[in-house]
């Protein structure tokens, strides 16, 4: 698993429902490439476009809630966002992240859009403009599916 | 014992000690994909190249059945192929319908049991006490494989029901004004537990109340057990089934106490379910009215619709859809006559399908429409166009709004 992430934050607000994040008139295809165009399109026409690889997702509270659709999580590895950053996720969201190998993290981060944040996962903590937030470390359980970049790899490792 | 229900569950199902907080790997009882869902399961499933663990796998094509397009019809092929390919259960045009609907009729729910789904309102089958929650596709497809997943055991948030329900309340506004009180998020990775006067909630509107714990974010829902229970399973292929129950003495996150002769006719106003007001203080006008989905489309639904426009007439302005929730519904509705009624009104009556109340297809709004429906959810865009606006209520109400031309009850006509 990496150890530091660097990115510049895409900040969102409260509550992004997957409705949002992928419309399900595209939930008709999971080919990351035809879905992460439409990411957020309905709030934010032009935000897709303008997002790099590498960037972070900085939302507030109930982040995914929803639907269970996996297409979500897709859409948003399809654009090359390294991490998820919110106050909370909406559990199904959460166990997609965990699961297909993105990683999440709960904390409150009031950093602006496009500024560039870090996260140091050996540490436990965000870096932005002089400031720095602590965060939980996953529980041992979580940590073995993450550190195997996702669940499927850690059923093959016979661990399950 | 001193254990929730849910608590006594994930121990069983996991050979373990457990209590809420700890992480458990649980053997699931059954696993049930949609047409939606199940490609990418089914990608997951065949990268770990196993044996399918058929007899707990059930795929029900629903959410753009018939297929809408081109892309539609490959992953509804995928799915149904991998069905028959592996001797899964497969419930699919002509005898099946919204998954939910379908895996509460077909004995798959019952008490004990542990259910996962790759859909979110898998929280429907807590009407029936089991534990059943949404995940997503790619541990679905494990389960397929494994016959297991990973789960944390989710604290439980003990709802009272207290009194009778007055005339015209249903589920649905039970619901609604739970939302309102404890709010999307508000019960996030937990489990609402119903008790008290659950004798005045009959099993259908039960479904409603349980499919909608979703949108307070709770993890799975749970309703005891009693003779309504045990009187919908006799006429269900369930199998053998282990009736269970909370401890008085188990750590309850929270106690909320909720008095349903205070309630009154309800409806969440957009853009969230638990925005949500008295219906008398709305009067929008609307442009469609939708009857349908895994939380009012079943015959219960259908029959207070048909008895409210019975000899009346859908407003010009309005298209009214009913949907039924299953093949089952549709045949019991026809068999009373019910459709009748509801195309003589003016309405439109079809096959089952999700399509509607995700925006997929069958009632997609349009630019600025406004739509009353008995659905689940009314984010920004759920049902359509980004500005086109829904509002959730009861299926007496969108019947009756239906007739009216804006938002109203059955009262008014």
């Amino acid at each position: 698993m990496v150890t530091t992430i660097s990115g510049r934050a895409i900040v969102l607000g409260d509550n992004v429902d997957t409705d949002q994040i992928i419309p399900a008139k595209y939930l008709n295809t999971s080919d990351p490439d035809k879905l992460a165009p439409h990411f957020m399109e309905n709030e934010y026409p032009d935000l897709a476009g303008s997002i790099k690889n590498g960037d972070i997702i900085v939302a507030g509270k109930n982040f995914g809630s929803g639907s269970s659709r996996e297409h979500a999580v897709i859409t948003i590895k399809g654009l090359g966002i390294s991490c998820i950053i919110a106050e909370s996720f909406a559990r199904i969201f959460f166990r997609n992240a965990i699961n297909t190998g993105i990683p999440v993290i709960e904390a409150k981060v009031t950093a602006n859009n496009f500024e560039k944040i870090t996260v140091d996962f050996q540490n436990s903590r965000i870096l932005y403009s002089g400031s720095e937030i602590k965060f939980k470390e996953y529980p041992e359980f979580l940590k073995n599916i993450i550190e195997s970049n996702g669940l499927i790899n850690y059923v093959r490792s016979g661990k399950w | 014992m001193n254990k929730t229900a849910v608590e006594k569950i994930f121990s069983e199902k996991s050979g373990t000690d457990s209590r809420a907080g700890d992480y458990v790997v649980a053997n699931v009882d059954y696993v049930m994909a949609n047409d939606i869902t199940a490609p990418i399961a089914i990608d997951a499933f065949n990268d770990l190249g196993m044996k399918a663990k058929s007899d707990k796998i059930i795929i029900i094509p629903d959410h753009f059945i018939p297929p809408k397009d081109i892309n539609s019809a490959i992953q509804y092929k995928k799915s149904k192929d991998f069905a028959l390919n592996n001797g899964t259960w497969l419930y699919d045009i002509g005898n099946g319908g919204v998954c939910h609907q379908v895996m509460m009729e077909k004995g798959f729910a019952a008490p004990g049991r542990l259910i996962a789904g790759a859909d979110s309102h898998t929280n429907t089958y807590g009407a029936l006490s089991a534990i059943s929650t949404g995940i997503g596709s790619t541990e679905a497809g494990v389960i397929f494989a494994t016959g297991k997943m990973w789960f944390k055991v989710p604290e439980t948030i003990k709802i009272n029901l207290n009194g009778k329900p007055s005339r015209g309340v249903e589920g649905k506004d039970i619901i609604l004004n739970i939302l309102f009180r404890i709010k999307n998020g508000g019960a996030a990775y937990k489990c609402m537990e119903f008790s008290g006067d659950i004798k005045y909630i009959d099993i259908n509107e039960r479904m409603t109340m349980a499919n909608m714990t979703t949108e307070a974010g709770a993890k799975c829902s749970f309703f005891d057990t009693d003779e309504k229970t045990i009187e919908y399973l006799k006429q269900r292929n369930t199998g053998e089934y282990k009736i269970v129950k909370s401890d008085d003495n188990a750590d309850f996150d929270q106690t909320i106490e909720i008095n349903m002769n205070e309630i009154e006719p309800s409806i969440a106003i957009p853009n969230s379910p638990d925005n949500v007001k008295h219906v008398s203080e709305v009067h929008e006008r609307i442009d469609q009215a939708y009857i349908g989905s895994c939380t009012n489309g079943r015959i219960e639904d259908i029959r207070k619709a048909a008895s409210i426009l019975k000899g009346r007439k859908v407003d010009r302005r309005v298209r009214l859809m009913v949907v039924p929730a299953s093949q089952e519904v549709y045949n019991q509705a026809l068999r009373e006559g019910l459709i009748d009624t509801i195309v003589e009104a003016g309405g439109y009556f079809s096959g089952t399908t999700c399509g509607a109340c995700l925006g997929g297809y069958m009632g997609v709004l349009g630019p600025d429409e406004v739509c009353v429906s008995s659905t689940n959810r009314n984010f920004i865009g759920r049902m359509g166009d980004k500005t086109s606006r829904v509002y959730l209520a009861n299926p007496s109400i969108v019947a009756a709004s239906a007739i009216l031309g804006r938002i109203g009850t059955p009262e008014e006509i």
